[in-house]
């Protein structure tokens, strides 16, 4: 019962510390002043929501494929001892904290992609930081998705003489669709809200970002960043990011609901 | 059951699908091979039990483990009773009438909602509440109910999961004895569930250590020795984020930082893993 209140509190909160910024003035300024810069009341938060979709997108697209490839490896390729011990390991890394991800992309990739282009801290790190970090859980979610589809289906498939892609192709991939997107909706909530990693890697310029070298702020690091010192308007602007954060997760959390609903409703009638 | 001979195709297939999970094998090796190979060298009985000095770069981070001992138990006491009576009042009570089933839908609803709350906008909410409204300021103490509060989503799913899986039978048994529900719940689920409840517990206890976005403006940045819980104190993790990015040189003791809170992370999965099979075991 009171976890459902601390969720409406939050909410209320939010609320509450955003209103003098969002029902004043300055509550347009969000999409139309020229740049972001609180202290002179310049409210521009687009490339900071831009810097937000653009990692999320770019990780979730890098995090995909190998996520998904490695699904059907561990599952119907490799021998069952590697499918096992990869899931643990898998397991053990969706435990390693964010901030050493974040840690050991600035003493490692940022200087890897500094010597290739640009000064390192970039979208492009933020993207694979971001990527990896979602990886095991991604992968785990995916490998589970796969385990679902019943063995009769399967093993009846090959009795019908399909090759193994084929298999997996027309047989399993359809049956764990559903599970699969779950997946990816629930990864791309993780990746919209995670600070730390990016925040360390992604250089926090809050120019709008036009290359893969230019560095991006994400909103969740653009809150890290100010609000130690951010007072009255300045704080205010950064709860009402924090507010475009929250509706961005909802967003996504409703779409993974109503997935659901549409799954659970095409079950009842087959 | 895969003894199925394969195709020239299927082979060609399989050494593609084979290349993606060795790349993240390979690259995961490099991050871990990287924080402990750097890490160990500044590992060492003085570093755990020393002070810090020099903003981090010298010194141990004897404090540091304190303030996160301290901010987990905090946690742990806010979470614990609250997520605990939720999953009860859920697998025990919520379906017995219409408007329990209803109330359950919501609470559940909102426990999904929590969880996909980034952990900065948790943190936000813990600033304006427990640091400003409450007069807490950056403390440990605001720290650990803004923690109680992030964890309790996945608290309370591992709990009710727990006590679900106790066979019904047990149940009708005990109510046919002429035991009370209370005493059903004192006596026979949560024996019955501990197990599970104690892996539920030590999840929690693991994403809790894990994380820093929250803690940053609740329990906030300083090094000294926390001498009560109305005291600011450094959690590990900002440590490290801190040393990263705030002290230049700072790389080596963050290394050795990152190696300790892996370690404890290690050491839970792996309390974890074992309770989880000893709880299997039982069920044989």
């Amino acid at each position: 019962m009171l976890a459902a209140c601390i969720v409406l509190l939050i909410f209320g909160f939010l609320l509450t510390e955003a209103w003098p910024f969002l029902f004043s003035e300055h509550g347009g300024q969000l999409f139309t002043d020229a740049v972001w810069h609180p202290t002179t009341g310049q409210y521009n938060l687009v490339p900071v929501i831009l810097g937000t979709l653009y990692t999320t997108i770019g990780a979730v697209s890098v995090a995909v494929p190998f996520a998904l490839a490695t699904a059907i490896f561990c599952q119907f390729y490799a021998p069952r001892w590697f499918g096992r011990l990869y899931t643990s390991v898998m397991e053990v890394l969706a435990g390693i904290p964010s901030v050493v991800y974040g840690f050991w992309g600035l003493v490692v990739l940022v200087p890897l992609v500094a010597s290739w282009q640009g000064s390192g801290a970039s979208l492009l790190t933020g993207i694979l930081v971001l990527s990896l970090m979602i990886l095991p859980t991604g992968t785990l979610l995916a490998i589970a998705a796969l385990k679902q589809v019943p063995s009769e289906w399967i093993q009846g498939s090959y009795a019908l003489g399909l090759s193994r892609w084929a298999t997996i192709k027309n047989i399993a991939l359809p049956a764990s669709g559903h599970g699969m997107l779950n997946a990816l909706l629930l990864q791309s909530t993780r990746a919209i809200g995670e600070t730390m990693a990016v925040l360390m890697v992604c250089g926090n310029s809050t120019l709008f970002p036009f290359g893969l070298f230019e560095p991006v702020r994400t909103l969740s690091a653009n809150i890290a960043l100010e609000m130690a010192y951010a007072m009255e308007m300045h704080r205010a602007a950064l709860y009402s990011s924090a507010l475009v954060l929250m509706v961005m997760v909802f967003i996504l959390l409703f779409l993974n609901q109503f997935q659901n609903r549409l799954e659970s409703t095409a079950n009842g009638k087959s | 059951m895969m003894s199925k001979a394969m195709s020239q195709g299927d082979r060609i297939i399989q050494m593609g699908l084979c290349c993606p999970a060795l790349i993240i094998c390979g690259v995961f090796v490099w991050l871990l091979f990287d924080v402990v190979s750097q890490g160990i060298s500044g590992l060492s009985w003085q570093f755990l039990t020393q002070l810090p000095a020099d903003a981090g770069r010298a010194g141990g981070i004897v404090s540091i483990i304190v303030s996160t001992f301290i901010v987990l138990i905090i946690a742990l006491l806010v979470a614990l009773p609250i997520g605990l009576g939720t999953a009860i009042w859920l697998a025990e009570f919520a379906d017995e009438d219409q408007t329990g089933m209803a109330v359950a839908v919501w609470v559940r609803r909102s426990l999904q909602l929590l969880a996909g709350v980034p952990s900065i906008v948790v943190g936000l909410f813990g600033y304006a509440v427990f640091c400003q409204l409450l007069g807490l300021g950056y403390s440990l103490l605001a720290g650990g109910l803004t923690l109680g509060c992030m964890i309790l989503p996945l608290l309370i799913g591992s709990l009710e999961a727990g006590l679900r899986a106790v066979p019904c039978t047990y149940r009708i048994n005990a109510v046919a004895l002429g035991l009370s529900k209370f005493s059903v719940i004192r006596r026979i689920l949560l024996p019955q569930a501990a197990p599970a409840l104690l892996a539920g517990l030590i999840l929690s206890i693991g994403r809790a250590l894990a994380e820093t976005a929250a803690l940053l403006f609740t329990s906030g940045y300083v090094t000294r020795m926390p001498e009560s819980v109305y005291d600011s104190g450094r959690v590990l993790s900002v440590h490290v984020f801190d040393l990263a990015m705030n002290v230049p040189g700072g790389d080596k003791n963050a290394y050795a930082t990152a190696l300790v809170l892996l370690l404890g992370l290690l050491l839970i999965n792996s309390v974890l893993k074992k309770v989880v099979n000893i709880w299997a075991a039982r069920e044989n």
